[in-house]
């Protein structure tokens, strides 16, 4: 991903953290991170993010955040056109941070790196979406300003 | 969805003490900047300190202060000590509840309460603050106090 370079993280992160692209090397230590947090390894899945964020950096965007040598946190996210009938925004996927080290503003350095790569390709608004019972995810992206969009997510059982 | 007048007094007290979390207010104080009866904010005030969200200090320059965690207090915490919100306040049958119209009906308000739930409980104070700080101040208009149930 040339046109992507890891940079500072805001003031406001502890020291010595930045946040840039995911490198392959990476993918081990987001797979493990995620895992540990969801309970379910999806090295497939982040590998096929990876591979996409590669392919693409202008619309597919997959960060990480590094203090030091560690892999601290991570997040994904694309622009998307006209589905749903919503023109252009971006959307997130997936954040997580290490347990250990939250509450110190990586998530928010994250978040704000993401939206940042999204106005870059000229987006002004993002999405994403969460499972009502996350409270602590729903919590993290309402602290950032993200209210109920006009969109609502109906699902079926295709069993019934 | 309309919440109680003791709840909205609540919500009022803890933002506006939150928002100065150093700073001892008085009741009359912050009832006077949201047009509240005092006398029901200084009773609403007291639950809220047995609930251990204030705390108050009596004597000279006595008043409130906020003593909880504004990233972790959530509008739900505040709200449920004065009425119940979402399925679990359904509590009490109903009648038609035994009919399939009555379970197809309860269906779609456990739908309705479930968001309302999810979203209360996902505003933390502090983020409730930095929403109130994004918001516009309404036009100036003439202000009257509510009245105590």
């Amino acid at each position: 991903m040339p046109r992507q370079k890891a940079v500072p993280a805001a003031p406001s992160l502890i020291e010595h953290v930045t946040i840039g692209p995911v490198a392959a090397d990476d993918l081990a230590h987001v797979t493990k991170l995620d895992a540990r947090i969801t309970g379910t390894a999806k090295p497939d899945y982040w590998n096929r993010l990876f591979e996409a964020a590669r392919a693409d950096p202008r619309t597919q965007v997959f960060l990480v955040a590094r203090r030091e040598a560690r892999l601290i946190g991570f997040i994904v996210g694309e622009i998307r056109a006209w589905e749903f009938g919503s023109a252009p925004c971006g959307w997130i996927f997936a954040i997580a941070v290490e347990p250990d080290i939250r509450l110190k503003s990586i998530g928010s350095g994250l978040f704000e790196a993401v939206c940042s790569r999204f106005r870059d390709a000229g987006v002004t608004r993002v999405r994403t979406m969460i499972a009502r019972e996350s409270q602590l995810i729903l919590s993290f992206f309402r602290s950032q300003g993200m209210m109920a969009g006009p969109f609502v997510e109906l699902e079926k059982d295709l069993d019934e | 969805m309309k919440l109680q007048i003791a709840t909205r007094h609540a919500l009022f007290a803890i933002l506006e003490l939150a928002s100065q979390p150093d700073r001892q207010m008085s009741a009359a104080e912050i009832a006077d900047k949201y047009a509240l009866s005092p006398n029901h904010l200084a009773k609403v005030l007291r639950t809220l300190g047995r609930a251990g969200m204030v705390e108050a200090s009596r004597g000279v320059g006595g008043g409130y202060r906020f003593c909880g965690n504004a990233k972790r207090m959530n509008l739900l915490d505040i709200i449920a000590i004065f009425e119940p919100i979402g399925p679990n306040a359904a509590g009490a049958r109903e009648a038609g509840d035994d009919t399939r119209e009555g379970q197809a009906l309860r269906q779609v308000l456990n739908e309705i309460e479930d968001s309302t739930r999810a979203t209360l409980s996902s505003i933390t104070v502090d983020t409730m603050l930095k929403l109130v700080r994004r918001t516009p101040a309404p036009d100036a208009a003439p202000r009257k106090a509510a009245s105590a149930r």
